[in-house]
């Protein structure tokens, strides 16, 4: 399992990472990848990669799902667990609190001015892990791969395919296109 | 108690349809939380929708702890949020386990290499969403009211520091968000 942490930083790093991201499930991606992997060593970018595919395959909230399955992965099903309690407890908690305050809260100038910057902010932190991941698959020389990823952003950012059709195409696509490849090496062999 | 299992019965099945996170969950919540419980009214939907924007936190568990604190107070949006969040992380982390668990053989390794590539493309449609909501104010492509310029220099500034100085995302957060006060809110833009 490589390196270990405890469950008290797992709980904790939960808790703060589900506490400040702003704008959807997709910014937990280059927070796991600030603490876990880059503060912690606990795995590398590759690994992060196959645990976000886990994630984005299951239903769900996707940032509960990273969660629980990077929780499973450094400290097993307890891990799992923590991470899953720590990343849902700051909305349980501040949804309840909005709740009865929400008309003062939606109707402040100040708090919208900073909603709106920390939205760019976001997106910042967003293309920017696009970036790093994209160009790792890009390096693994691999021609199905290098199909694969543009086609799920033009099929669900222009096209708006159903994001379940798209996976299950894509691993589809893959195990076929495996299949085809050895055939081939196997009848050349033969 | 029966209010309770039925809380969690319906965020279950919240919770087990809805692929893609985010907003794939809002037609799921008008079935079964608006017009097949009458939970809640579209107006309440709306409402909730726009709090997740300005919270943390997903869409799902957002709307499963105010719905469940309504109906059946504190416990209600427990069992309503660990009925949204079950199905996705069980299978998120059984499909984790069953691909390391059998990675050696090549089909399983060619599926894992092919939902990564394309959880990236996806991660890139995502980033792409809510861009384009931040730059133009809408999710449609060409429906918005042209390109906010301060938004789009905050967006920029804060690439180029991720890029060239490796900035944490909590920096980023916190000076994109007292640029926002002081862009939006002093200066009014």
């Amino acid at each position: 399992m490589g390196k270990r942490v405890s469950l008290a930083w797992l709980f904790g790093i939960n808790l703060f990472i589900s506490a400040f991201t702003f704008g959807g499930g997709y910014v937990v991606v280059p927070m796991i990848r600030k603490y876990y992997v880059e503060k912690k060593g606990l795995f590398d970018e590759r690994e992060l990669m196959d645990l976000a595919a886990c994630a984005q395959s299951s239903p769900g909230a996707v940032a509960v799902n990273l969660a629980a399955v990077t929780g499973y992965r450094v400290a097993g099903r307890k891990g799992m667990l923590i991470g899953c309690v720590g990343a849902v407890i700051p909305p349980l908690v501040i949804l309840t609190v909005i709740s009865f305050f929400y008309a003062a809260f939606s109707e402040n100038q100040i708090v919208r001015a900073v909603l709106r910057g920390m939205e760019a902010g976001v997106c910042a932190l967003v293309v920017d892990v696009v970036i790093d991941m994209g160009r790792a698959v890009f390096q693994e020389k691999n021609r199905l791969l290098d199909i694969l990823l543009p086609a799920a952003f033009v099929l669900v950012f222009f096209l708006q395919v159903n994001v379940v059709l798209v996976i299950a195409g894509s691993a589809a696509a893959s195990f076929a296109a495996g299949w085809l490849a050895r055939r081939k090496r196997n009848g050349t062999a033969v | 108690m029966e209010l309770l299992f039925s809380l969690l019965g319906n965020f279950l099945q919240v919770g087990l349809f809805s692929f893609g996170g985010g907003y794939a969950t809002i037609p799921l919540i008008q079935e079964y939380i608006v017009e097949g419980q009458g939970w809640l009214t579209y107006q309440e939907l709306t409402d909730i929708l726009t709090i997740s924007q300005m919270t943390p936190g997903p869409i799902a568990v957002n709307t499963s702890t105010f719905v469940g604190t309504r109906i059946a107070g504190f416990p209600g949006a427990v069992f309503a949020t660990v009925g949204c969040v079950l199905p996705g992380v069980l299978m998120s982390v059984a499909l984790y386990y069953f691909f390391r668990k059998y990675n050696g053989i090549q089909g399983v390794s060619d599926v894992l290499a092919g939902l990564r590539a394309t959880s990236v493309g996806l991660i890139a449609a995502a980033a792409g969403s809510i861009l384009l909501i931040a730059l133009t104010g809408s999710s449609e492509l060409g429906q918005g009211s042209g390109i906010g310029a301060a938004t789009a220099g905050v967006f920029a500034g804060m690439l180029f520091m991720l890029r060239k100085w490796k900035w944490s995302p909590m920096l980023v957060m916190a000076v994109s968000g007292g640029l926002g006060a002081l862009l939006f809110g002093v200066l009014g833009l």
